[in-house]
This record gives C-alpha cells, structure tokens and sequence, in this order.
C-alpha cells in the first residue's frame, strides 16, 4: 500500500499520459471511423472496395505490429513528427497507430447501428416526400447513433485499455509506470497490481457511464 | 444494394455514379501511387531487400516465431473456453454466492489491459509460470471472460418459452440447461467463439512487453537488423496473420449463415461488441 503513496505523483503522470493517448487517439477514430462508414455504405463500389479493405486490414492486424511500424519503419520513409518534448516522437506514433487502429472498430460499431435500422424506416420517410436530407438527418441518422452507442462505449473502453500496448514502443504511460515499480519493488507487487488495475477499471467505469448517458438520452419507445 | 439510404438509382443517378466512381478511382490510384512512389525512392523495394529479408535462416526464424504464437494461441483459447465455460456456470446459477463472485471476476479480468495483467503473472509468478505461462494465464482470464459473457448471452438468446417448457414438464435447473439450453444455445455462440480466437491470436504478440519468444518479437529482430527491409519485414507478418485471420473471420461468416438458416430464432451475439475487437 505504501508503494502506491509513496509514487503517486509517478502513477497520476502515468495515467496522465495515457489519457492524452485516449483522448488524441480517440479523436483520431471518430473521425476517419466516420470518414470510413461514409465509404462503406456508399452507393459507390469503389469506395465501399476500398473501405471493407481497410477494415480487413487494420483489423486483423495485432496492435503490436501496427504501432512497430510507426516506431521502426516509416520513421524511414520520413514519417517522424513530435509536437513538444512532452508529445515526443514515440507518443504521435503510439497515437496515431492506435487512432488508425481503433478508427476500423468505431466504423463498424457505427454501420452496425446503421444496419439495425428497419428498412421501413426509410421508404416511409421517403413516402411521405422527405428529401435525402431530410430522411438522413430526421429519420435514419439519429436512430443509428442511439443504436451505435453500446458498441461504441466497446470499442472505447478497448482503446482506453489498448493504450497500454504503447508502452512496448516507449512510451511512459500507465503501464510502463507499472513495469518500472514492478521491477523495482518485488515485494510489493500485489499492491501495485491492485492499484494500477483500479485505475484502468476507474477509466473503464467513466467511458461506460458516458455511454449510459447517451443511451438514455437517446432511450425512446420503438 | 442496399435500399435504407437512398433509392435504387435510376439513369440520372446512374451517371452520376458514374462520375464519382471516376473520381474515387483516380484519388484511390493517386494515392497508391504516392505510397509506391516513396517507397522505391526511399529505395526499399529493390530486390537486394528484398533477398537479404527472405534469406533461408530469416524465414525459418520467423517461422519458428510462428510457431510459438500458434501454440500461445491454441492453448490460450482451450484454457478461455474451459474458463469461460466455468464462469459462466456461475454466472447463470441462481444462488447470488455463486453468482456474485463469478461477476466480480469477470467484470474485473475484462476491464483490466492484457498488458497489465501480463506484467503482473510474468515478475510475480515468473519461477512457475515463465513466459508461455504467462502469457497463456493472462489470454486465458482475459478472454474466459470475455466468452462467459458470450455464453450466457447464447444461453439467453434461446427462446424463453424453452425453458418454460422444460420447467413445466418437472426438469430440475441443471437438466433444462444440460438437455434444452445449452445444446440450442451453441448454435448462436460458434461464431463468436471463432470471432474470439482472432482476438486470441492478434493479442499472442503482447507477449512481446514479457519476452515471451513469438513471430511479431522475431519479426522486429529481424527488422532491425534487415535495415531496408524493415517495411517488408513487418507487412510480411501482418500479411501471414490478415491471411489466417481473415479466413477465420470468414468460417465464423459462413456459420453463422448456415445456423441461422435452419429457421430456429434466437439473437445474434456479437463477440466485437463485448471486447471492443481485442489488440
């Protein structure tokens, strides 16, 4: 017990750190995750082609290799940012790849909101003369959010505990934090489990209260 | 085509397709192009990298690496499917001392990072477990729980009036799960079983932050020292586990379709939507 408050201030700069990856790499999913369902239900074959493939790509790819060819790989093809000391070069990589990552689980979770939408939907709107604005904006979008939500609280929480992958490509979150007093401190090792472990299930436990929000915000009767 | 976001297209809309499909075409190439065009400036695509990546002793390092995450993975998922099964025993009973603590340890292994719990199993238990072990131990909590909810979700899935026969004709609990429910419930739960082992085969390589010996630590041995071969080197195991992943993916696809066709209702479970798609 004592370790946790004897490095506390060291686990919060941890924990810091991976928020800064949740949020920046969580921004990064929402909008190509947008960009990519856009293309995959579009009535362009070329576009949905090559939408479906990303996401057969990106998915079926460990995370572990993706963030390795951020941090070895394209560094040589000129791919070598930092934005401050803090946000160095390991910490846009790790955002990035998690971003693009994450960007292939928040495209389906928002078409399989998409597709849980009765067709009636849509040929009543359409029958009583709404336009293609009209329908999409007041009738079929709102609904797909509501139903997308579950699976997107998913897919966050999985982004919020994948960010901990990040410590493989040096970057000092959470869990590097935690490998470093594990190592250091054999004896108190249960203790620093317990510790780290409450603070991934206190960030777990917020993205599903969001998510409870949401969902009753959008909560009506069928 | 799809028929809930816009009508079936008629001439007008038909060229108009035309025209983005044109369009689409040449920013897509465009883009390919660009990458391609980087790549062999940067001058990574020669056939000297592409030897001195694929040399004999390197395809057999990886290989070998292949095969330590295959056998991570094989016993990762019997070890989750025996958990799973287990847990979700537990889950289901109606006594809230089994229930309950069944619960916690679910709701806590899944919101607990891999990584984390590797880290933990590997330095605390390290004389016992060692490297395989540990990985194994955590995939194996880790996705146990996971497909206890799946399991309970499939059980719940079987049309309750089911159960409610079974109830009426003076089955005991155990004989309603072991006769009626359970055999229908398996149905819904094959695909995401299978969904499940891609999840435990892309999350083998998180062993690498334990030094645990598989295909994506060799791989990045190997990267580093085929200096320009690192892109080849990387898009080469990403290629091998897209291919077995995918096939995977597709079984589950065809399972589903070929269950669902025998005209039994029941819910669709999606394994996606309980681990947000794993690492």
């Amino acid at each position: 017990m004592q370790i946790l408050i004897d490095n506390f201030s060291e686990i919060v700069d941890g924990f810091v750190v991976t928020l800064w990856l949740l949020l920046f790499a969580g921004l990064i999913a929402a909008v190509l995750g947008t960009v990519l369902v856009a293309m995959r239900v579009s009535p362009i074959t070329v576009l949905r082609g090559a939408g479906t493939s990303y996401i057969n790509v990106v998915r079926n790819t460990p995370l572990l290799l993706i963030l390795f060819l951020f941090r070895d790989a394209f560094p040589k093809l000129g791919f070598n940012y930092s934005i401050n000391n803090y946000f160095d070069f390991f910490f846009v990589a790790a955002t990035v790849g998690l971003g693009l990552y994450a960007a292939a689980f928040v495209c389906e979770a928002l078409r399989s909101g998409i597709n849980s939408i009765p067709v009636g939907q849509a040929e009543a709107a359409r029958a009583i003369g709404m336009s293609f604005g009209q329908t999409m904006r007041q009738v079929i979008l709102p609904q797909a959010f509501r139903a997308s939500v579950p699976p997107l609280v998913s897919t966050y929480i999985a982004l919020a505990k994948n960010t901990s992958v990040a410590l493989a490509i040096a970057v000092t979150e959470a869990t590097f934090v935690m490998k470093k007093l594990t190592n250091d401190h054999p004896s108190e090792r249960w203790w620093i489990f317990v510790g780290f472990a409450g603070g991934y299930i206190l960030i777990v436990w917020v993205i599903a209260l969001i998510g409870n929000v949401f969902e009753r915000r959008g909560a009506l009767a069928r | 085509m799809s028929s809930l976001l816009f009508d079936i297209p008629g001439p007008r809309a038909r060229a108009r397709h035309r025209i983005y499909t044109v369009i689409s075409l040449l920013v897509l190439a465009a883009l390919v192009g660009l990458a391609v065009r980087k790549l062999i400036q940067e001058g990574v695509l020669t056939s000297t990298v592409f030897n001195e990546t694929f040399q004999n002793s390197n395809v057999r390092y990886l290989l070998e690496g292949l095969v330590g995450t295959l056998k991570a993975a094989a016993l990762a998922i019997v070890g989750a499917l025996i958990l799973g099964m287990t847990l979700a025993t537990a889950r289901l009973s109606n006594h809230a001392w089994i229930n309950l603590p069944a619960r916690l340890i679910i709701e806590f292994f899944r919101a607990v990072p891999l990584v984390l719990l590797m880290i933990f199993l590997y330095f605390t238990f390290r004389s016992t477990l060692g490297g395989l072990g540990a990985v194994v131990a955590a995939l194996m909590l880790y996705n146990g729980s996971v497909l206890a909810e799946v399991f309970r979700a499939g059980v719940n899935a079987v049309q309750s009036g089911q159960s409610d026969a079974a109830y009426a004709l003076g089955m005991r609990k155990a004989q309603v799960m072991q006769l009626i429910m359970v055999p229908q419930a398996v149905r819904f739960m094959l695909p995401a079983i299978i969904s499940q082992c891609v999840i435990v085969l892309k999350d083998t390589s998180l062993g690498y932050v334990i030094v645990y010996d598989e295909v994506v630590r060799r791989g990045r041995q190997v990267a580093l020292v085929v200096n320009d071969g690192t892109i080849l080197t990387y898009a080469t195991i990403a290629l091998v586990f897209i291919t077995i992943n995918y096939s995977l993916s597709k079984l589950a696809q065809y399972l589903e379709r070929r269950l669902s066709q025998r005209g039994q209702q029941g819910g669709k479970i999606k394994v996606d939507e309980m681990s947000g798609g794993g690492a």
